[in-house]
């Protein structure tokens, strides 16, 4: 029996508002324990909430870029559930009305484009933190996250396969990076993913049990949960087995889910539109002024990327996953315009060193080793012939985290290419002195032999000769004159 | 005469003329507190010497002549409900434990600003929910015109205290007619406002759509005065609307010609205690003598009133008191695990009216009874509001009885909730609807005890039903009879 | 009966009340006979009927988008039952 995976995605995403959802404390994060908090967000007595226009704005934002539609009259309701993170006892939430509907997701897996459509997108307050295991008998609450500003994102089942999933992930977050309203970054919580898998005969149209799975912090952990848990789901009803509708953990260490302990039955939150808030009314005017700012978002991106810099779209897909790629990558041709060549070192070597000092999850060029415009010079400097290919590296390798221009560590280094013709060819004459075996095999049809002689005539010239003219000048020699 | 039976009108005038200082007569009302207190129990918390310090600083600015206002130096009372910074603010519930707000609500902020003196915190049903003040978790407010009567709820102890003198007004909450029926009990005026005309940042949320502060106070004159100082908008509730607050003083004309009473069928029928329709209508003939017209009109979902209420309030409320969870306030058990601590405390924390209205809300939201109640209950509230905005096309001013009965005897009602929830039927409405009303007396029945009359005006429209209250009580003595604070 | 015990019991959980088995006896007794009140409604017949919504005309009462508030968790803190440097502190949550 062969069976076919049904993934449904919600995102949560914390918004890039200077101040929370309801109450004008501060959203920054890692301050002290309770320091960003005030009696509306902490939910004392009396207290009221008061929407943050800018969340608003931003879903709308959300909404427009995922060709949502958005809602003329919304409304903000009440999750009522008891626990220590929530302090008024219930969420303010989105429930009948959302603020965006329908809508969709575009992506492209291994050139095949697939849409993702959305069921809905709507505005919620955050919780707050529950430290647990600080002492024996008792667990910790720190309110500075509660009423932190998030878009709920939710994709209708239509994903089929984890690297799906993955791709689905990384579209939206860059959407949301774009825009400017959400950071993206998995592992510090504030882009969430909660997936629901479930799985049923090929062919079948009714849907399998639904499981959800929680507690994934990365991409990959996403992608590895989906597969686990697709397995695990077809190997119970092989066997013979029911499962039963539940949320289930992922265990980062031990790779698999497991189910939460016993958890209330079905939850009745008894959603209730807030009566403490109004309606929200948004009509064109407002609809068109957010229209108007919205930024080139990734796909439009990638699309000018192919046609202005014709990159191919594998490179453009590469430089617009993230904004910051992009615009590190468009902050570089400012100063020097070889597009194809900077793509190679960004996507290549500094792609590299990110990862390997675990940047690649750090969303501000500012905090990039080697500033855009830096690069940019090296990359001029091997195109006016001023430093070679493999020379380059080195400058790379020198210029992270020191901010020296490349030009600077060229000259301290005195790394610049010999071209001249004298120089390289005294350097040609010392080694073809010293390696007359070589020279005598090289004459008597060894040609294997012209790449060592190459390689001591760059050698001796401390590797700075121009690789090209040495071959150039070399084969003259040898084939010509003595 | 002690200076504590002087109106705030009257103590205005006096104290800017010098005549008396703010301290002489926050001395006088703690006085009256000392002699009277212990036999009619308004208040749960006295601010002596806070209050003293602040009728030393308006004595300051009045020696100075900066009449900032005209509540300048004037003691009044707070229900239990209003947040109160440094004081404690217990809700007359157990749950608060020793709570002490580190900030004012914006009404109290108001009247900081003006320069009020306040003299305490008065009693009430504990979270607003009782329409007797038997519901405090500490003690039953007793009725200054007889001892063994309520004083009405759930602002039984503002009621009370402004009826014996015991401050120069008051400010109460009305959800369902916790100001006016109190009024009506008490012998004074009380009015609720036009949903969104005072901030209700601050005040211990009951139900959410219907909550909203209000003056009770010996006279129209204190009471048009009282809500011009508290009436606004605030930038922290955004249920308060953006809409410029009149001189109510100026509505108090007296002229009452030509404006249309409206007389609702359903509110005169069996079960009114005889005293009270007979007053009433003996001061709807009066306010005709004076030029007014009365209209017959209908608001024919009255009957339902009561349902939609205990629906949508209890609703309301279950979600509002999640908070009082012993997690970061207020009482907490000791108990095994968390969930047991979320039981106990609260089973410990509140009392027996305030659980069953949790329960009765809870079970209204709950998933298959949604639809059946809350949702069924606020249609049936959007009727009774039309009801309303039909009949305000034909009247100016709708005049009702604010309660069945006259106050009946503490500790008469307390069997059967559902009783008591009956008596509350003149004023639910009108929360329900949003609309502004109006309680003052118009009599007292055999037994001396004060009857009420309700005055019940359009959205925003407090101007018209002060004038007519005001027209009323000019021709009238009834309030100025003072009651002998006797068990009978 | 308009509801049963067991649906006290369930209401009493989500609401975090403990009730006695009197208190239980009590509410289900006093709450079927609201519930049986609240019948009423039933006799109109409110299908074209918007619900309720708010008692205020307005709409779209939102805020700009500034920090306003100054940190003080002192004072927050202040009424707490239990806390650990400036944070709550809570019976164990187990997840």
């Amino acid at each position: 029996m062969n069976y076919e995976t049904v993934i449904g995605l919600e995102v949560h995403a914390q918004l890039l508002t200077e101040s929370k959802i309801f109450c004008g404390c501060s959203t920054e994060f890692g301050r002290e324990p309770n320091h960003n908090t005030c009696p509306v967000c902490a939910g004392f007595p009396g207290v009221l909430p008061v929407l943050n226009k800018k969340v608003v704005e931003f879903a709308i934002k959300a909404g427009l870029a995922t060709h949502c539609e958005i809602a003329r009259s919304s409304v903000l309701a009440r999750k009522n559930y008891f626990y220590p993170d929530l302090p008024k006892g219930y969420q303010i939430s989105q429930y009948e009305l959302p603020i965006c509907t329908g809508g969709y997701i575009d992506l492209e897996l291994n050139g095949a484009a697939k849409r993702v459509r959305l069921t809905r997108i709507h505005m919620e307050e955050d919780a707050g933190k529950n430290i647990h295991d600080a002492h024996g008998d008792a667990s910790l609450v720190d309110l500075n996250r509660a009423g932190v500003p998030l878009l709920e994102i939710v994709s209708e089942p239509e994903l089929r396969t984890a690297a799906e999933a993955g791709a689905y992930l990384r579209t939206l977050r860059a959407i949301l990076q774009y825009l400017g309203i959400c950071d993206g970054n998995m592992e510090e919580g504030s882009f969430r993913c909660d997936a629901n898998v479930s799985v049923r005969p090929e062919g079948s149209e009714t849907l399998g049990t639904k499981i959800e799975i929680k507690n994934l912090n990365s991409f990959k952990a996403v992608e590895r949960a989906i597969e686990f848990e697709v397995e695990r789901q077809i190997a119970t009803l092989a066997e013979g087995g029911k499962l039963i509708q539940q949320t289930r953990l992922w265990d980062e260490n031990r790779e698999e889910t497991r189910s939460m302990r016993s958890k209330e039955s079905a939850h009745d939150y008894r959603y209730f539109p807030d009566p403490d808030l109004l309606p929200l009314v948004i009509d064109s005017q407002w609809i068109n002024e957010v229209r108007a700012e919205l930024p080139e978002l990734p796909a439009a991106r990638r699309g000018r990327f192919m046609s202005q810099y014709s990159l191919s779209d594998y490179d453009a897909d590469l430089l617009t996953s993230r904004k910051d790629v992009a615009d590190y990558f468009e902050a570089a041709l400012k100063t020097h315009v070889n597009p194809k060549i900077l793509s190679n070192w960004i996507v290549g070597d500094l792609f590299r060193v990110l990862k390997e000092r675990r940047l690649d999850e750090q969303f501000y060029i500012e905090c990039w080793p080697i500033p855009a415009q830096h690069l940019a010079e090296m990359v001029q400097l091997i195109d006016q012939g001023k430093i070679s290919g493999r020379i380059a590296k080195s400058v790379f390798e020198a210029m992270l985290d020191s901010g020296k221009a490349p030009w600077q560590i060229v000259s301290e280094r005195g790394l610049e290419q010999v071209s001249d013709i004298g120089s390289i060819e005294s350097a040609i004459d010392q080694v073809l002195a010293a390696n007359a075996k070589q020279v005598a095999q090289f004459k008597s049809g060894n040609d294997k032999v012209f790449g060592f002689l190459v390689g001591q005539v760059m050698k001796a010239t401390q590797g700075r000769a121009n690789p090209k003219k040495v071959n150039e000048l070399l084969r003259e020699k040898l084939n010509g004159g003595v | 005469m002690s200076l504590a039976a002087l109106t705030l009108h009257e103590a205005g005038e006096k104290l800017r003329s010098r005549e008396i200082s703010s301290v002489e007569l926050t001395e006088a009302v703690f006085q009256r507190i000392a002699e009277t207190d212990d036999k009619i129990h308004a208040y749960i918390t006295l601010a002596k010497d806070a209050a003293l310090e602040q009728a030393r600083r308006a004595d300051q600015q009045l020696m100075r002549n900066e009449i900032t206002s005209p509540l300048l130096g004037i003691p009044l009372a707070l229900k239990d409900n209003f947040l109160t910074c440094g004081l404690r603010t217990t809700c007359a519930s157990k749950i608060l434990g020793d709570f002490i707000p580190p900030y004012d609500a914006t009404t109290v902020q108001k009247l900081r600003h003006a320069g009020a003196v306040i003299s305490g915190k008065t009693n009430l049903d504990e979270f607003a929910m009782g329409s007797s003040a038997e519901n405090s978790a500490f003690f039953p407010t007793r009725n200054p015109w007889n001892l063994q009567r309520i004083p009405g709820g759930s602002s039984g102890g503002s009621a009370a205290a402004v009826a014996a003198d015991q401050c120069i007004a008051a400010l109460g909450t009305d959800t369902g007619g916790s100001i006016r029926q109190p009024a009506a009990c008490c012998g004074i005026v009380g009015l609720k406002p036009t949903y969104g005309r005072v901030s209700r940042y601050g005040i211990i949320a009951f139900a959410s759509s219907m909550d909203q502060v209000g003056p009770l106070t010996k006279d129209v004159r204190d009471c048009a005065m009282l809500l011009e100082a508290i009436a606004g908008q605030d930038p922290a509730d955004s249920t308060s609307v953006n809409r410029p607050v009149p001189r109510y003083t100026e509505a108090l004309t007296g002229d009452v010609r030509g404006i249309r009473l409206g007389i609702p069928r359903e509110y005169f029928v069996a079960g009114i205690q005889p005293e009270v329709e007979q007053a009433v209508r003996a001061a709807i003939r009066q306010l005709e003598k004076n030029g007014a017209v009365v209209e017959e009109i209908s608001l024919p979902h009255t009957e339902f009133a009561v349902a939609v209420y205990y629906i949508v309030a209890t609703a309301e409320a279950s979600s509002n008191l999640a908070r009082y969870d012993g997690m970061r306030f207020g009482h907490r058990a000791q108990a095994k695990d968390l969930t047991d601590t979320y039981m106990i405390s609260r089973d410990e924390g509140f009392g027996a009216e305030v659980k069953r209205r949790i329960m009765l809300g809870t079970y209204a939201l709950s998933a298959g009874y949604y639809d059946a109640y809350y949702l069924k209950a606020q249609r049936v509230r959007a009727l009774i509001k039309h009801d309303f905005d039909e009949a305000f096309k034909r009247c100016d001013v709708i005049v009702t009885p604010t309660a069945p009965t006259t106050a009946f005897k503490i500790g008469e009602k307390t069997e059967d909730p559902l009783q008591m929830y009956l008596s509350d039927i003149y004023t639910i409405s009108i929360n329900l609807a949003g609309l502004p009303a109006l309680s003052l007396p118009c009599g007292f029945d055999p037994d001396e005890m004060p009857i009420g009359m309700q005055i019940i005006g359009k959205h925003f429209d407090e101007s018209t039903i002060l004038r007519v209250a005001h027209g009323y009580e000019q021709a009238t003595q009834w309030h100025k009879k003072k009651p002998k604070m006797e068990d009978r | 009966m308009k509801i049963t015990r067991e649906e006290v019991q369930r209401v009493a959980l989500l609401a975090r009340l403990r009730l006695t088995p009197e208190e239980e006896s009590q509410l289900t007794e006093q709450l079927d006979h609201i519930l049986g009140y609240m019948e009423k409604l039933d006799e109109l017949d409110t299908s074209n009927v918007e619900p309720f919504s708010h008692a205020v005309d307005a709409v779209n009462a939102v805020r700009e988008d500034i920090v306003t508030n100054r940190p003080n968790a002192d004072a927050l803190l202040a009424n707490a039952p239990d806390r650990d440097a400036t944070y709550f502190k809570v019976p164990k949550i187990i997840e």
